[in-house]
């Protein structure tokens, strides 16, 4: 379903060039449960972004569903982001004027769904997740694991194939943490494909597959358990 | 995204940030409502000015000695040309045409007036009985002048009432004999100071026959005619008559001046509705000023969201639909605030009004609607800048920042 084709990455910083990607071939079929892990500054947020479409390859050819998505117009990489693809951060991103519901319920309004659907969409998410009896509150209001389950239904609301997870136990306790590590994986399980960059060793063995990068490049590509 | 989510969103957007809220509000209310107030002082200015002079009656010519124009080689422009007087045996043949109803020539000087020690110095007019009726004035005491030959002197003179304090106190002036220039006089009238009347304070008066004013004054013209047409179709006809039977009189030449007074109206309409548009404009400064106070909030609110804005790309905003929803907000914030303004320039104008009673305070229809559009475009232009930035950011560094 993804394929990257050395996919290269450069960061112009003051007249420095470095590189975050440095021809990075990697290919993901549909329902994989993947991990990237390496050291700070290896280049897996950047994979990640480039994998979600926010950021653009200097050089190489990324592949979603056979089609080249580099060469994209901003708007066709927005549809695109809307339709195929999830994201989950460290800090939720939610946004803090919004309650929940209205935070799950917003990229079906920018698709245009209608609102009916919308509201039928957003309970059975909301009773999914746990969070019938908060759907009012607004995220001041919320826990840190509530707010990243939001964060968790929001992602997936518009059914996307790949769900894209930065860090996305970095902000919480243990036991929230657990409990985002287990609904994610019960997403997983129903056929989203799931990629999780983490810093956590615990969480990243979890992982069917674990990537590993270093200074830009993939150095280990494993499958089955650690 | 439809217009009802777009307009929830703003609404949401809008309501969560208070005081930038109130800031923005005001600031445009500020702008739109000296809009407002602007024009409506002009406009009751000119409502004012055209009331007074139309309580004069419309159907007045007044008829000026002396013609501006250019004749001759330029030789003779050196030395000019000086008009035939006017006299008052001119003022007496303007009555034979048929569209005139009642004519009243006027001399005006200025002449010391006195009555037993005291004296002062003040404007005096010679005219005719109809002058009374001509200027609408009306009489508290005693007569006006009576309908006699504009070339007979008479003895008599009408005051008005500052000239009667000042001469008189308390004392009953009619029948009194009062010294104006060389000549004396007895006061047989005092004027009404009610009476409404532009450029002249009937308080001040003192009126005598015309041809006794021309000789205190030794001067052989008239200052000018005020004819009243029989009614205001007929003013056209009787500017012709005017002009011909001057003409006839005064060896075929045109050498009179005829102001209607339709036309000073008109005049005075034009100035008072620059006037107007001068003063719309000023306040249309401070619109435009809010305009700049909305782009730099909006700057300010897009560098505070970045991480919002960062988000909505993720999760699929295109470009458009950030700089519409944007651009929302600048359009509803100075929506509210024009209609803010509207509300707080219509409660300073009525409040106004009850100060000032002779004014009519209401901002004319067209201040109102531009007004409002400046401010909603000002606001919608201003807009445009910070929601491109916001729709421009790249979403990988909007969303680093927490």
């Amino acid at each position: 379903m993804i394929r990257l084709e050395k996919v290269e990455r450069i960061f112009q910083v003051g007249d420095q060039q470095v590189t975050a990607l440095n021809k990075v071939d990697l290919s993901i079929e549909a329902g994989e449960y993947i991990s990237i892990m390496g050291p700070s500054g290896s280049g897996k947020s950047t994979l990640l972004n480039m994998l979600g479409l926010l950021d653009q390859p200097t050089g190489g050819r990324y592949l979603l569903d056979g089609k080249d998505v580099t060469s994209l117009t901003d708007d066709e990489q927005a549809y695109t982001r809307q339709q195929k693809i999830g994201f989950v951060f460290q800090f939720f991103h939610l946004i803090p004027r919004l309650t929940a519901e209205a935070n799950i319920e917003l990229p079906m309004i920018l698709a245009g769904i209608p609102e009916q659907e919308r509201k039928e969409r957003t309970q059975n998410v909301l009773k999914a997740i746990g969070l019938e009896n908060r759907a009012d509150h607004r995220p001041d209001q919320l826990s840190g694991g509530q707010l990243q389950r939001i964060a968790i239904a929001r992602a997936t609301i518009m059914q996307p194939k790949v769900l894209l997870a930065d860090e996305p136990t970095g902000n919480l306790d243990q036991h929230s943490g657990k409990e985002i590590i287990q609904l994610l994986e019960e997403l997983n399980s129903k056929g989203l494909t799931l990629i999780i960059v983490t810093h956590d060793i615990n969480i990243g063995k979890r992982a069917h597959r674990h990537i590993q990068l270093v200074d830009g490049k993939i150095s280990a590509d494993e499958s089955g358990a650690l | 995204m439809n217009i009802k989510d777009i307009i929830l969103f703003t609404v949401h957007a809008v309501t969560s940030n208070r005081v930038r809220t109130l800031l923005m509000l005001v600031a445009m209310s500020i702008g739109v409502g000296s809009v407002i107030i602007l024009t409506s002082l002009g406009e009751g200015a000119r409502h004012y000015v055209i009331d007074e002079f139309s309580a004069l009656g419309t159907n007045l010519i007044i008829v000026l000695p002396g013609r501006t124009e250019t004749a001759g080689n330029q030789a003779g422009m050196l030395f000019g040309k000086t008009p035939r007087d006017l006299t008052v045996y001119d003022a007496g043949a303007i009555h034979r045409s048929p569209y005139v109803k009642q004519i009243a020539p006027i001399s005006v000087g200025s002449a010391s007036i006195s009555y037993k020690q005291r004296s002062r110095e003040g404007p005096v007019i010679g005219s005719s009985a109809s002058l009374l009726t001509i200027r609408h004035w009306e009489m508290s005491q005693g007569k006006f002048l009576p309908p006699m030959d504009y070339d007979r002197t008479s003895p008599v003179c009408v005051i008005g009432a500052e000239t009667k304090h000042e001469l008189f106190g308390n004392e009953n002036p009619l029948g009194k004999w009062l010294r104006i220039g060389d000549r004396r006089f007895r006061v047989i009238g005092l004027i009404a100071s009610e009476g409404r009347s532009v450029g002249v304070d009937v308080e001040k008066l003192v009126i005598i026959p015309v041809a006794s004013a021309m000789a205190i004054f030794n001067n052989p013209s008239l200052f000018r005619i005020m004819v009243e047409s029989k009614n205001r179709d007929m003013v056209p006809s009787a500017i012709k008559d005017v002009e011909r039977i001057i003409r006839e009189r005064h060896q075929g030449k045109d050498d009179v001046t005829l102001i209607t007074q339709d036309a000073v109206l008109g005049t005075f309409d034009k100035i008072f509705t620059a006037l107007t548009f001068t003063v719309a404009g000023i306040g249309a400064i401070s619109l435009f000023v809010a305009g700049i106070l909305i782009m730099n909030v909006m700057l300010v609110t897009v560098s505070q969201r970045t991480a919002e804005i960062g988000l909505l790309k993720a999760i699929g905003a295109s470009k458009q639909q950030i700089t519409i929803l944007f651009m929302g907000e600048a359009a509803l914030l100075s929506l509210i605030g024009a209609l803010a303004g509207i509300a707080f320039g219509i409660l300073v104008t009525q409040t106004a009004e009850i100060f000032l009673p002779k004014m009519t305070l209401v901002a004319p229809w067209w201040a109102l609607v531009a007004a409002m559009v400046t401010a909603i475009t000002t606001g919608i232009l201003f807009g445009i800048l910070p929601a491109q930035r916001a729709a421009r950011l790249d979403p990988v560094t909007a969303l680093s920042r927490r």
